[in-house]
Parts: C-alpha cells; sequence; structure tokens
C-alpha cells in the first residue's frame, strides 16, 4: 500500500500517458506529445542540475546535438548499428561532460554560465563546420531506428517509445532526488562549505548529476534526429540551450512536476500562438516576462504555495 | 395554411441546398507554407511571405481559381530544420493543405522532405542546393537557380576572359558550405584550378586576413566569392583596401540593391550571376521575362514601398507554378496536381524559362542567369 501511494505520481503521469491517444485527433498532435515528450525528458535532466544542485549548464544543447548527430553520422558514414550509435553518443557526451566538469564547475555564477555556454557553442561550431561527416548548416538525414526488423515508424509508434521513456525518466529523478545522492545534491546547492565539512564529496557530485543530465540529453538528441529523420546544427546551437534553459525556469526550478509543465507549455506555446500573424514572437516573450514578474520560482511552486501545500510534496 | 407551410418548407430547404451548395463551391484551396520568416534566413522569409499573400489576395480579387478561392496557410519556422519539419506535419495531418509551397533554406526543405514524400503531397520549395532535386524526388519540385548553376556560370564568364587560375572564399553558412561544393566540382569539370580555398563565418566583420593570404598566392587571376547577406559586402571593402585588382566575381545569393548600398563606391567591377528580376528595367523590350519580371516588381514595390528581392520572386514561382499546375490538371487532386507540375513546360517566370520533366524537378537552364557587372552604382549587362 505504502508503495503505491508513494508513486501515485507516477500512476497518474502513467494514467495521463494511457489515456492521451483517445484524445488525440491526428498526427500533427501526437507530433507535439512526443515533442513534448522528448523535452521533457532534456528538462528534467537538467532541472537536476540547474535546480537541484545549483549549477547552471547554458550549452546543454551542445549534448542534444552530439547524441543527435552520433545517431546520423555512425550509421550513415560507418554502418553502425543505430542503438549501437546511440549508445555511443550517450557514452560521447558523458565523457565529455565529465572530462570538463571538473575544471568547469571551479567556477561559479556568471563565469560558470560563460563557460558551459561557450562549450555548446564550440559544440555548434564544430558541427556546422565538419561538413563532411555532418553535412554542414544544412544538415544531413538520419536512418530510421530499427530493431531486429522492426523498425519504429510513424507518429503512433514513437509516441509509446516516448511515453515509457518519460515514465522512466519520471520514476528515476524521483527516486534519485530522494536518495542519499538527491539529499548531497540538495545540501551542496544549499551550502556548499557546509555540505562539504558534513562529508560530501561535492566535486564527484557536481560532476555526477552534470554527466547524468547530459546523459539524458544526448540519449533525446539521439531519439529526435531518429523521429525527425534529419538533422540540422540547429540542434545544438545557443537559442535551443536557452529554450530548455527557460523550460525550466518557467515550469519552476527544483520541481520535478515543474519540469514536465514548463516542458509541456513552452512546447505548446508556439503551436498555439502561431496564428498571430507576426506577433507570436512578442506574445510569446510577453508570457514569459508577465510568468517571471508574477511566479519568480516558477509555475508548480508558486501554485504549489498559493494552494497551500507543503513543499516537499511538490518537488 | 397548409399551402403556406408547403411554401416555407421548400424555401428553406432551397435556401439550405444552395448554401451548401455554394459553400461546397466556396471552399477554398489550401496552399500551405512554412518559412523562415524570423531569425538568421528572415532576410530570405520575409520578401517570400509578403509575396505570396499579395499574390493570393491578388488571384482571389481575380476570381481565384478553378472558380474557388485561395487560403494561404502559413508557419514561421524561426530558421530552425526541426520546427520546419513539426509544421509541415501540422499542414498535412491537421490543416489538410492541397499543397506545400515553402521552405525557405535548405536544411527546413530536407527536414520536410520526407513527410511530404510519405503523405503524398505535392511540393514546391524554394530553397537553393541541388540535393533538394537530385536525385529528383517524386513530390518534390523547387523554384530557386542552383548553386552548380551559379558556378557554371561564373567560370563560363571567367574563361571568356581567359582566367583559368581562381581563388575561392566562400561563407560557412548552408548556402556558402554548398556553393563550396558545387563550385569545387564544377571547377574541375571545366577545367578550372582552384589556387586558394578560404571561407569565412556568416558573423564575420573583417575578411582581411583571408584576403591578404589569397593575394600572396601565386598566380592568382580572379576571386570567386560564394556567400550570403553582408559578409560578401565586407569582401569588397576589404578587397578595395587591400589594394587588390584582380576581377572580383560573386554567386548569385548577392543579387540585390542592399548589395550595393552595403558595400559603396568598393562595389565597382563586381561581376555576379544573377535573375532577370533584377535588371528588370534593363531588358530587351523583346525578351520574354521583361513583362512578368516588371509587373511583378511594381506589384511588389506598390504594396510594401521596399525593393524586391530574387527570394520573392521564387515564392512567385512558386505559386504561380502551383496554380498553373491547378488549371491544367483541372482538379486539385494531389496525384494530378504533382503530374501536372512536372508536365511544367515553358512557364516564364521570375527566375526565368521553366520546362520541368521527368528528370528535372527545377527546370532552369544557364539561359535563367544574366552575368552582370556593377558600374557606376548600378547593375549593368555584360554583354
Amino acid at each position: 500500500m505504502s508503495v503505491l501511494k508513494r508513486n501515485y505520481p507516477l500512476m497518474i503521469l502513467a494514467a495521463v500517458l494511457l489515456m492521451l491517444p483517445l484524445v488525440l485527433p491526428n498526427n500533427y498532435y501526437y507530433d507535439i506529445a512526443i515533442r513534448m515528450a522528448i523535452n521533457a525528458i532534456i528538462v528534467l535532466g537538467l532541472n537536476l542540475l540547474i535546480g537541484f544542485a545549483g549549477q547552471i549548464s547554458l550549452g546543454h544543447a551542445g549534448f542534444v546535438g552530439i547524441g543527435a548527430y552520433a545517431s546520423a553520422i555512425l550509421p550513415t558514414h560507418f554502418g553502425w548499428h543505430p542503438l549501437l550509435a546511440t549508445a555511443a553518443g550517450a557514452a560521447i557526451a558523458s565523457a565529455i561532460a565529465a572530462i570538463v566538469a571538473r575544471p568547469i564547475f571551479r567556477l561559479k555564477g556568471h563565469y560558470l554560465a560563460m563557460a558551459t555556454l561557450g562549450l555548446g557553442i564550440i559544440t555548434a561550431i564544430v558541427i556546422k563546420n565538419e561538413a563532411t561527416y555532418t553535412g554542414g548548416p544544412d544538415g544531413m538525414p538520419v536512418a530510421a531506428l530499427g530493431l531486429m526488423g522492426f523498425e519504429i515508424s510513424g507518429e503512433k509508434q514513437w509516441y509509446w517509445v516516448l511515453a515509457v521513456l518519460l515514465l522512466f525518466s519520471f520514476w528515476a529523478a524521483r527516486n534519485l532526488i530522494d536518495s542519499p545522492f538527491g539529499r548531497a545534491l540538495r545540501a551542496l546547492h544549499g551550502s556548499e562549505v557546509a555540505s562539504q565539512v558534513m562529508g560530501v564529496d561535492i566535486v564527484r557530485y557536481k560532476v555526477a548529476i552534470f554527466v547524468l543530465s547530459a546523459f539524458f540529453a544526448s540519449l533525446m538528441g539521439s531519439v529526435t534526429a531518429h523521429y525527425i529523420g534529419f538533422v540540422t546544427p540547429n540542434i545544438a546551437d545557443f537559442f535551443h540551450s536557452i529554450e530548455l534553459m527557460t523550460m525550466v525556469v518557467v515550469g519552476g526550478m527544483a520541481s520535478i512536476y515543474g519540469s514536465l509543465i514548463g516542458a509541456v507549455l513552452l512546447t505548446a506555446l508556439p503551436q498555439a500562438l502561431s496564428t498571430f500573424e507576426g506577433w507570436e514572437t512578442v506574445a510569446f516573450g510577453s508570457i514569459l516576462i508577465l510568468c517571471m514578474i508574477f511566479m519568480p520560482k516558477g509555475l508548480v511552486p508558486t501554485l504549489a504555495a498559493r494552494f497551500g501545500r507543503n513543499g516537499q510534496e511538490d518537488r | 395554411m397548409v399551402k403556406h407551410s408547403l411554401r416555407k418548407i421548400v424555401t428553406v430547404a432551397a435556401i439550405a441546398f444552395g448554401t451548401s451548395l455554394s459553400v461546397f463551391a466556396a471552399d477554398p484551396i489550401k496552399i500551405g507554407s512554412v518559412l523562415s520568416v524570423t531569425g538568421p534566413a528572415a532576410f530570405l522569409g520575409d520578401p517570400e511571405l509578403k509575396t505570396l499573400q499579395l499574390y493570393v489576395e491578388k488571384i482571389n480579387k481575380e476570381g481565384g481559381v478553378l472558380g474557388r478561392q485561395l487560403q494561404l496557410v502559413h508557419y514561421d519556422d524561426g530558421s530552425d530544420a526541426g520546427k520546419a519539419n513539426g509544421f509541415a506535419k501540422r499542414l498535412i495531418d491537421d490543416d489538410k493543405v492541397d499543397i506545400i509551397v515553402g521552405g525557405t533554406v535548405t536544411g527546413s526543405t530536407m527536414s520536410m522532405i520526407p513527410l511530404v514524400e510519405k503523405a503524398e503531397m505535392p511540393f514546391i520549395s524554394l530553397a537553393g542546393a541541388v540535393v533538394i532535386v537530385e536525385p529528383v524526388k517524386k513530390w518534390v519540385f523547387k523554384t530557386p537557380h542552383t548553386d552548380r548553376m551559379a558556378a557554371e556560370k561564373v567560370f563560363d564568364d571567367m574563361k571568356k576572359r581567359n582566367l583559368t587560375k581562381v581563388a575561392l572564399l566562400s561563407e560557412t553558412s548552408g548556402f556558402g558550405a554548398s556553393g563550396k561544393k558545387e563550385t569545387e566540382a564544377m571547377a574541375s569539370k571545366m577545367g578550372i584550378t582552384l589556387v586558394a580555398n578560404e571561407t569565412y563565418g556568416p558573423k564575420d566583420t573583417d575578411m582581411t586576413p583571408q584576403l591578404t593570404k589569397i593575394k600572396n598566392t601565386a598566380g592568382v587571376q580572379a576571386v570567386f566569392v560564394f556567400g550570403l547577406g553582408q559578409g560578401p559586402a565586407l569582401v569588397n571593402k576589404n578587397y578595395k583596401q587591400l589594394g587588390i585588382t584582380l576581377p572580383l566575381y560573386h554567386a548569385h545569393g548577392v543579387a540585390s540593391e542592399e548589395f550595393i548600398k552595403l558595400s559603396g563606391p568598393a562595389a565597382e567591377g563586381v561581376r555576379l550571376p544573377a535573375a532577370a528580376l533584377l535588371v528588370a528595367d534593363k531588358l530587351a523590350a523583346k525578351d520574354p521575362q521583361k513583362p512578368v519580371v516588371t509587373a511583378y516588381r511594381k506589384a511588389y514595390h506598390d504594396r510594401f514601398k521596399e525593393d524586391v528581392s530574387t527570394f520573392g520572386g521564387h515564392a512567385y514561382d512558386g505559386l504561380m507554378m502551383a496554380v498553373d499546375a491547378f488549371k491544367r490538371a483541372g482538379s486539385i487532386d494531389k496525384a494530378k496536381v504533382r503530374d501536372a507540375i512536372e508536365a511544367t513546360n515553358g512557364y516564364i517566370g521570375t527566375g526565368g524559362k521553366v520546362n520541368m520533366s521527368a528528370t528535372d524537378h527545377m527546370g532552369l537552364d544557364q539561359s535563367a542567369f544574366r552575368m552582370l557587372e556593377i558600374k557606376n552604382g548600378d547593375w549593368s549587362l555584360v554583354k
């Protein structure tokens, strides 16, 4: 019973994901749902880093790009199996994250922001310029993702793949936060000195969480590449990083539900606003500004506080 | 009383029938479009959208196509190929458009191609690169000239002037990178030697290092720049500052009044291939393109008080070819429309004379390009 009670948010999410196809009228809506799930998973990982551990990354799209291009390049140019390529992409992204994390996380605040920004931009530049492999700024096609003769194609199949991935990520993130690892992360967010005194190896934890979020990002990059069937360097560029960052902030830092809500909202909003005829960017910007003025902590934490539920419940 | 109500019923029925008929008849033909109206490619997407809006309105005022009005459904992909792919799905599955005219840049177009092929949707792209129509894709067509044609035209002109040792300076944008590839291939085919091969970033503000290197390369006879936007104008300025006197060529991407304004006097003597649109007033009176380009130029300028660009012209050609195909197909059945587009023959547009075939989904040849030289701050045709 207690297991059931503890996991009821997971049940709710599962129920929503199961019911959703009943109300999705056509492939276009499936497409949006898929994009929401992709963003939600990246944002979950990013929120662990930003919201819980208190570190910033303005270059996360770089990792998404690494995953996407690993899935594009390795099967096309070297004949790798797409799943192997996905794993390789995730490994490369994690390795890069692990290598740069140590020097980068000696920095704080604006300097940390600058360093991660640089990392993302360098990745984007490499992708743009290595045209022999990446197809340059015009991008390249990606082979379909197949497994034992079965090929994932069409929005409906991808929807279920993403639903499973999202459920898993949600479950993993929730468990992680309530583990000693998660408590250590929050401790170092609160005060690095205090947590160090308490015996938390802060460098190790920072590196670990950075690697984990890079892993999530790269994996979703691969999924995006296979799903869309075509990649361009846009996927790794600065604006994509900012978009992901905005989802974290608008949804609510250090809030798992906030990550989901942020991703869902910011994926749907441009679609809903696209009928505004040239004013969509203005409307989009205004909504973000208003959100930040009136709900500086993000949607979910602010609303949770407003309706008097305790913060513990609503991570 | 009975008579009265009967009449009423008949009238109501007639009205209902009439409206349902007229609703059916007035059901518009939906033209879908995904353009890069914002973002780095906005200078291409903006005139394209304006052109589509202008001409859809105009065609509707003149009675529409096949007795039906046109309806333009357009989305802005913000120069992001991933978003273009999403909006293409929206056009196909949600808006259920009858044809797609759009895809401002090659990346956006390429990300939409798998979808239109699967949905069997006629698609006229407005992007430049050769890969869009090579290999030929059943449902995909394009209106702009390719980078390969530009390179061929330029080398052609160089050979006429006995210039065979060329330095290439290309931009690292999609346009420049694709241009570089095609130029390299075309050079070896046409017996041109590329003695230097340099690149610059689209946001660079100084190209003197690359030009200095080119200047110091032995045997260079001419310089060919493949870029878009402001970069090539900066090249012109740096070129004059360094006192280089070799003939300077640009690609078709800079063919706009803006280019001359940005370069100032440094643009003197620069040559580039361009569509007839740019020199509408200088074309010979018997030139078949003259009435088309003059009319488009005037309509666009009257409405938006801006100079036309070749990019808006691509959108004009795309829309007109679609309309032409609807008329010839006599329906909006997608397969028939596709066949009609493929059978386009002798269509005169802003880009040139278009003769499509099963093996050529662009349909333009070298005659579509005119070699221009900038003289006294204005374009002049090179004979």
